[in-house]
């Protein structure tokens, strides 16, 4: 294999594993502010069970989140020197403004959310969590602002030719908020808030099932129930509103959504299909005309094509991007149609009593993890071949003098590593759901003490 | 050009980043070295509280590393990019090294079998030890100065990162962790413990001085843009004086019991060993060995000057701010280690 594709893969492999632990991290922390924050006016131990629980997962997951990170800043160098060069002036200052504005805001108070419950006073704990919520939120800012650059570039010029050629700013601003930032960073937290709260139901859940705990996760469930809902059905709202900014910025990424090859005719939606790139057709279950009324709301206006494109402008995998991209939506429509249900039964009082829900919860969080993963692949599987939407090529954006037999090292390693490192997560994770929410027997607190003066 | 305070701002950006990368090596620096002489210590029991000394802050070290990398790349995109692609087998098992460090500290203590935690005590020594190894052996390289041709393509192989020059950087740096590590766990630390410590700071500071000087001999024969600024500005020969005076300082400091001087003496020992590297290498960064023409300069590879002023910018917020953070969680967390139920 050459080295692009080793390079490619080796970027896909790590940050697709990466990207399963900040919006958990997110999402959760989301979770920990409204448990520690109902704990801090009601001073229930129910909630203080809960919060210290919860806290104790978070350490888990953000821990591996920030190892798995670093390895994504320094990619962009070891495997894509040519990329670093030309878009350094930009896409460097995201980066930088990430790690001075967000990453040290959140992994400061970090070592004061783990380890500082008996030392300092419970508001000042608290002030800590909120902190290193707002602070994960900041870093999926500037990191989808980066990424959003590389879909819809802005605020920049091209300086130099050919191998001094590079992008550099001329309106900061207008690069940050370049077309596509505002929609992909909503869709991006809201992806977040479905795969935290879909971990804290479905462990929840699962107590609820083995009769364990259950007061405390009744009371869990209920109110992250609420969020989560909310964020199903927000992040349809989300992802409409991104997808008509493909369509106007991307139109051959969005072609590729719905495998649509002919530049003159009306666009179909499907609900599930198979695209043949050979003959350009797709079968599968459609609503006639639905992309088209989608994107210009009538029933008669063509939908640019795939074919309106060189076969070198467009993506090569145009059926990968289509079942990403379907299978992301239907876990969307599913989770919602799920929440709603389920908030229906809460409000009848019967949602507890259904074990086949309940065991249906306990395996859900799953599904916003797979749909965050391939709403990813198609998006950026979707930005081929370009690296640099329009202005660099992927195959242009390599380091010159990395051979493929050193990226195959490195890809080897990461995968071994990322191997022992996934099955110890899930090892641990195991570990601590099994112990529960009761750490009685710990000493009494100071924050305890603190609490009830 | 644009200057602030009369200082062209690609200058500027050096200082920054020479700068945060200093305050990573003096914060990441004293953890790293925790765990180099972690195996040194035999109870369980000092073992954990070694560990949890650096439990709360050493996540908060490694943003240095984070901060370092981004304003890098943003500041000087060229020397990120030559840098990390001409050291790709290097930095691969740095950042390999990084992740197996992270997973041991965080694993270790989650079982209480004793192989368990001797071998996530062993995986953790080892890795603390070969990062700042690593990171010494780059630096050793880039002031040897690397082969990058016209194009800012690295020409050289691997064996040639490996020279014998690097590897001494390597073990000095190694070195200059463990000491100051041991200084930090001493002043973290009560009774037998802090005392045992206090011996182990002293073996890691002989190993030091030893390393040290050697460096400083084979910097005058084998680098001769380093010797030739010495030669021009016989000044610089106070560096290594200083050096060893700091060290019989923070000997002398570590006897009278006065620990957080001490410290201060060992991570002011390890910023000077970056200024001087810093000098050295001013106004380029990275030096080709195959013709200076073709050397990475602040001029030719800084970001444009619109990109260096909107980052200069971030810093003048962002640095007293994380200033701040890092002195609220060293408050938080001053005084000696106390195990509680939330430790390692």
């Amino acid at each position: 294999m050459d080295v692009e594709i080793l390079s490619r893969l080796q970027f896909a492999f790590t940050i697709a594993f990466h990207y399963i632990y900040p919006p958990l991290s997110i999402g959760l922390g989301v979770a920990l502010v409204v448990f520690e924050g109902m704990y801090l006016r009601t001073k229930d131990k129910h909630w203080e069970q809960l919060t210290r629980f919860w806290i104790r997962i978070f350490a888990l997951i953000f821990g591996i989140g920030v190892a798995t990170g670093i390895v994504m800043e320094f990619e962009f160098g070891t495997n894509w020197a040519a990329y670093s060069r030309y878009v350094g002036d930009i896409f460097g200052s995201a980066l930088a403004a990430e790690g001075v504005f967000a990453f040290a805001l959140e992994s400061t108070f970090l070592g004061v959310l783990l380890f500082g419950w008996n030392k300092v006073s419970p508001r000042v704990h608290f002030f800590s969590t909120v902190m290193v919520t707002l602070g994960s939120m900041f870093s999926a800012i500037w990191i989808v602002v980066a990424n959003s650059w590389q879909q819809t570039p802005a605020g920049f010029k091209v300086v130099g030719e050919g191998m001094t050629a590079r992008a550099e700013i001329t309106d900061f601003w207008a690069m940050v908020f370049n077309p596509s930032s505002v929609d992909r960073i909503m869709h991006v937290w809201i992806g977040a808030f479905l795969a935290g709260t879909f971990l804290v139901l479905s462990v929840h859940a699962y107590y609820i099932l083995k009769d364990r705990f259950v007061e405390q996760s009744k009371k869990a469930f209920g109110v992250i129930l609420v969020i989560a809902t909310i964020s199903a059905l927000a992040q349809l709202v989300s992802g409409h509103g991104s997808a008509n900014g493909v369509a106007v910025n991307q139109p051959a990424k969005l072609a590729s959504f719905e495998g649509h090859y002919d530049s003159l005719a009306v666009a179909d939606m499907y609900l599930f299909g198979w695209v043949d790139d050979a003959t350009q057709k797709v079968t599968g279950v459609k609503v006639p005309k639905g992309l088209t009324f989608l994107i210009h709301q009538d029933f008669t206006t063509p939908v640019i094509g795939l074919n309106a494109f060189d076969k070198n402008d467009r993506p090569g995998l145009v059926n990968f991007v289509f079942q990403t991209y379907h299978l992301m939506i239907a876990i969307g429509m599913f989770l919602i149609g799920l929440t709603l249900l389920s908030l229906f039964l809460w409000w009848r009082g019967k949602l507890f009593n259904q074990r086949w829900l309940m065991i249906l919860f306990s395996f859900s969080v799953l599904l916003p993890q797979i749909g965050n993963q391939v709403g990813w692949y198609s998006a950026e599987v979707g930005r081929q071949p370009w690296v640099v939407y329009g202005l660099l090529r992927t195959s242009d954006a390599l380091s010159e003098n990395v051979r493929a037999e050193q990226v195959l090292f490195s890809l080897i390693l990461f995968t071994l590593l990322y191997a022992i490192l996934f099955a110890l997560f899930i090892y641990l994770l195991n570990k601590k759901i099994q112990h529960g929410l009761d750490f009685s027997g710990t000493e009494t607190s100071k924050h305890e003490k603190n609490i009830k003066l | 050009m644009e200057t602030f305070l009369t200082i062209e701002l690609g200058t500027w950006m050096f200082l920054v980043i020479g700068a945060v990368f200093s305050g990573y090596a003096i914060l990441d620096g004293f953890d790293l070295g925790a765990g180099t002489i972690h195996l040194f210590l035999k109870k369980e029991e000092s073992r954990r509280i070694a560990l949890n000394a650096i439990g709360p802050v050493w996540d908060g070290n490694e943003v240095w590393l984070v901060i370092g990398g981004g304003t890098l790349f943003a500041g000087f995109p060229k020397v990120y990019a030559t840098l990390l692609s001409s050291f790709y087998i290097p930095f691969i098992l740095f950042l390999v090294l990084l992740i197996l460090r992270a997973i041991a500290i965080e694993f270790r203590s989650k079982e209480p079998m004793l192989w368990w935690r001797k071998l996530w005590d062993i995986v953790y020594s080892f890795s603390s030890t070969m990062i700042g190894f690593t990171l010494g052996v780059v630096l050793g390289n880039v002031v040897l100065g690397i082969a990058i041709d016209e194009n800012m393509i690295y020409k050289g192989g691997l064996l040639d990162i490996f020279n014998p020059y690097a590897l001494l950087t390597g073990l000095t740096v190694v070195a200059l962790f463990a000491l100051h590590g041991s200084v930090y766990l001493v002043m973290k630390t009560k009774d037998r413990l802090s005392d045992r410590l206090v011996n182990i700071s002293k073996t890691a500071g002989m190993f030091f001085t030893i390393c040290y000087v050697l460096l400083s001999i084979a910097t005058l024969v084998y680098v001769p843009h380093a010797a030739e600024d010495f030669k021009e500005t016989p000044i610089l020969f106070g560096i290594p004086v200083v050096t060893l005076l700091l060290l019989l300082n923070e000997r002398w400091l570590i006897e009278k019991k006065k620990y957080w001087l001490a410290f201060l003496s060992s991570a002011t020992l390890t910023a000077l060993l970056l200024v001087t590297i810093a000098i050295g290498l001013f106004p380029n960064i990275l030096i080709s060995n195959i013709d200076s023409a073709y050397s990475l300069t602040i001029d030719n590879s800084a970001a444009s000057q619109k990109s260096l002023g909107i980052i200069l910018t971030f810093v003048l917020i962002g640095a007293p701010l994380v200033l701040l953070y890092t002195l609220f969680l060293f408050r938080t967390f001053k005084g000696k280690v106390e195990l509680d139920d939330m430790s390692y």
